[in-house]
C-alpha cells in the first residue's frame, strides 16, 4: 500500500532523510519510531504529498505521490503533527470542509461525518467552536478529518502527542480499531506505544532506518540484555576496570559521589554475568553492598539499537 | 471547480463570522457615504464620482485588511498542511481564496447601491457612468485584492501581509504622480503601469478595454505570483 523507495530529502544543505526504503502491507499498522529529529516527520510530509523529495520515488497504493500527486493524495488520510484546526469554525463545519476538500459527495457528507464523530467520540462538541476546546478533544479532531473520507491509508503524525494518559488509551483503541480497515503509518517517540498498537516497526534516527522488525521480535530482540546495579565501596576507576573486564558486560557507567558509588551496567542475560560482577568486586578487596539485576527497559534498548546504527553509519 | 468552491465557501463562512468583517465594511461604507453625501459631484452632476474616488482610495488599504489573513493564518496556524495535503490543486486553493474575496467585495459594494438609487429617484442621473464605475471599482478592488492575496502568501504574519499589501499596491498607483513628472515615452508608460490612471475613464463612463485588459493583467500576474509562492513553500 505504501512503498519507498531510496527516499532523499536536504532542506538546503542540511540532510533530512537519507536513501529511506520501506515497504507497508495493506491492511498493516507500522510504527515509525525514532527521537525528534530522526527524519519521521519529514518522510510522512513527502508521503502525504505536502514537500517533495530530493530523489527517490515514493508511492500510495501504485500512484506516485509526486507524479501522480492528487490520485495518491486522495487515497490519504493525514494527521500532520501541527494538528491542522480552523480554530474559528464548529467541528461540524471544520469536518465538513475536510471531507469537500477530500472529494467527500455532498449528498454522502452528512452521514458520514456523523460516522466519524460517533468514531471519535466528538458528537458531544459538534457544535463548539474548535478554539474552545480542550488538547485531547481538537486530536481527535485532527484524527476525525484523517478519517473523514474514508481513506485506504491513515499517515498520523504522534497522533498521542501532548494528551493526557487516559486519552493516550482512548485515541490508542480508536488507531487500533481503525487499523482493522485502513493501513496505518504512525510514528512516535515513546517505544511502548507503538509496540502496544503496532505489528511492525521501523526504527529512524538521523534521518536513516536503523532497524525493522516485527513488534514481537523487536522486543525480544531488544530485551536481550539486562541491566544490573550494583553498590559498592571502593577506588572507583579501578572497580571500573574490572567490571568492564567481565565476559558479557557491554558497558558500565557509574553514579553518585561520595563512599558508595553506584555503578550501572548494561549486559548480556543470564545468572553468571550476576555472579561473576559479584566475584569481580570482592576479589578486588572491595565491599559489596548491593547487586540488583532488571531487565533493559525498551528505551534502553531502543537507544542501544540507534547507537549501534550511528556507530556503522 | 467543486473544490473551488468549498475552499470560497470556508473562507466567507469565516469571514463573516468574525467581527472583522463588519468593521472592515463598516469602515468602507462611512468613508465611501462621505465621497458621496459630502462631494459637490453627486449633487452639481448627480454623478457617482465622489463617491467612487474616494471609495477606491480606501480600499487600497482596505483590501489587504481584508485578505491579510487568508494566507497568512493558515501558514502561522499549520493549517496550510490539510489545504496542501487534500486532493486539490495548488491553483484551486488559490482561484478559492481570490473568489471568495471577491464575493467580500460584491457584498460591500452591493450595499452602497442605495447611493444611485437616491441619485435615480431625486435627480436623473446618467446610467452609463454609474454602471460603468461601478464595473471600475470592481476591476480595481480585484487588482487589489489578487495583490493583497499575494503579500498575504509571502509571510505567516498578518501584520505583515497588510502592510507589504498596501505597500505594492501604493506603489503602483503612485507611478500615475510619478508619470506627471516623466516625458514622452516614459511618461505614457508609467502612466499606463499605474493602476490609478486608468480608473477615472470608467467614472466617466468610457469602457476603456486598454483599462480592462490591464487590470485583467495585473489580476492574473498576482494570482500567478501567489500560486509561485505556494510552491516555492513546498520546495523548501
Amino acid at each position: 500500500m505504501i512503498q519507498v523507495e531510496n527516499l532523499t530529502k536536504y532542506y538546503g544543505s542540511r540532510l533530512a532523510v537519507e536513501s529511506v526504503s520501506f515497504e507497508v502491507g495493506k491492511g498493516e499498522i507500522v510504527g515509525f519510531l525514532g527521537p525528534n529529529g530522526a527524519g519521521k516527520t519529514t518522510t510522512m510530509r513527502i508521503l502525504s504529498g505536502y514537500i517533495p523529495a530530493t530523489s527517490g520515488t515514493a508511492s500510495i497504493a501504485g500512484f506516485d505521490v509526486l507524479t501522480q500527486s492528487l490520485e495518491a493524495r486522495r487515497r490519504i488520510g493525514y494527521l500532520p503533527e501541527t494538528v491542522p484546526l480552523y480554530t474559528d469554525m464548529t467541528v461540524e463545519a471544520y469536518l465538513d470542509f475536510a471531507a469537500s476538500v477530500r472529494g467527500v459527495e455532498r449528498r454522502k457528507r452528512r452521514q458520514r461525518i456523523g460516522e466519524v464523530m460517533r468514531l471519535c467520540r466528538l458528537e458531544d462538541r459538534a457544535k463548539d467552536l474548535i478554539g474552545t476546546l480542550s488538547k485531547g478533544y481538537r486530536q481527535r479532531v485532527g484524527l476525525a478529518q484523517a478519517i473523514a473520507h474514508d481513506p485506504d491509508v491513515l499517515i498520523l503524525d504522534e497522533p498521542t502527542i501532548g494528551i493526557d494518559p487516559r486519552q493516550v488509551v482512548e485515541t490508542r483503541q480508536l488507531i487500533q480499531s481503525l487499523g482493522r480497515e485502513h493501513t496505518v503509518l504512525l510514528s512516535s517517540h515513546i517505544l511502548s506505544e507503538v509496540s502496544m498498537v503496532c505489528e511492525r516497526v521501523i526504527i529512524m534516527d538521523r534521518g536513516k532506518i536503523v532497524a525493522v522488525d516485527r513488534t514481537e521480535n523487536l522486543s525480544s530482540r531488544l530485551r536481550q540484555g539486562q541491566r544490573v546495579e550494583l553498590v559498592a565501596v571502593g577506588p572507583e576507576a579501578e572497580i571500573l576496570r574490572s567490571l568492564r573486564s567481565v565476559k558479557g558486560v557491554w558497558q558500565v557507567t557509574s553514579k553518585e559521589s561520595g563512599e558508595r558509588r553506584r555503578y550501572e551496567i548494561e549486559c548480556s542475560p543470564g545468572k553468571e554475568v550476576q555472579d561473576e560482577l559479584a566475584s569481580a568486586v570482592v576479589r578486588g578487596g572491595w565491599k559489596l553492598f548491593e547487586l540488583k539485576a532488571t531487565e533493559m527497559s525498551l528505551e534502553d534498548a531502543f537507544l542501544r539499537l540507534t547507537d549501534e546504527g550511528r556507530a556503522r553509519g | 471547480m467543486r473544490n473551488i468552491a468549498a475552499i470560497a465557501k470556508r473562507e466567507l463562512r469565516v469571514y463573516f463570522g468574525l467581527p472583522w468583517a463588519y468593521v472592515v465594511t463598516a469602515v468602507f461604507l462611512v468613508a465611501s457615504g462621505y465621497g458621496f453625501g459630502f462631494r459637490e459631484e453627486t449633487y452639481m452632476d448627480t454623478t457617482l464620482r465622489g463617491f467612487l474616488g474616494l471609495a477606491s482610495f480606501f480600499l487600497l488599504f482596505l483590501a489587504p485588511a481584508l485578505t491579510m489573513r487568508f494566507f497568512a493564518k493558515e501558514l502561522e496556524s499549520g493549517t496550510i498542511e490539510l489545504l496542501l495535503t487534500a486532493p486539490v490543486r495548488d491553483l484551486e486553493v488559490v482561484l478559492g481564496k481570490f473568489l471568495a474575496s471577491l464575493g467580500i467585495l460584491a457584498v460591500m459594494l452591493a450595499l452602497t447601491l442605495y447611493y444611485p438609487l437616491l441619485l435615480l429617484w431625486f435627480g436623473s442621473p446618467d446610467p452609463g457612468p454609474i454602471a460603468s464605475g461601478y464595473l471600475g471599482i470592481f476591476l480595481l478592488g480585484a487588482v487589489f485584492l489578487a495583490a493583497g492575496l499575494f503579500a498575504s502568501s509571502l509571510t505567516s504574519n498578518q501584520v505583515v501581509a497588510f502592510v507589504l499589501g498596501s505597500g505594492i499596491i501604493l506603489a503602483l498607483w503612485l507611478l500615475g504622480n510619478a508619470a506627471d513628472f516623466a516625458e514622452g515615452v516614459a511618461g505614457s508608460i508609467l502612466r499606463y503601469a499605474s493602476i490609478s490612471s486608468h480608473f477615472p475613464d470608467f467614472g466617466r463612463g468610457l469602457l476603456d478595454t486598454r483599462g480592462m485588459v490591464y487590470y485583467a493583467t495585473l489580476v492574473v500576474l498576482f494570482l500567478f505570483l501567489t500560486l509561485r509562492s505556494l510552491e516555492m513553500r513546498r520546495w523548501r
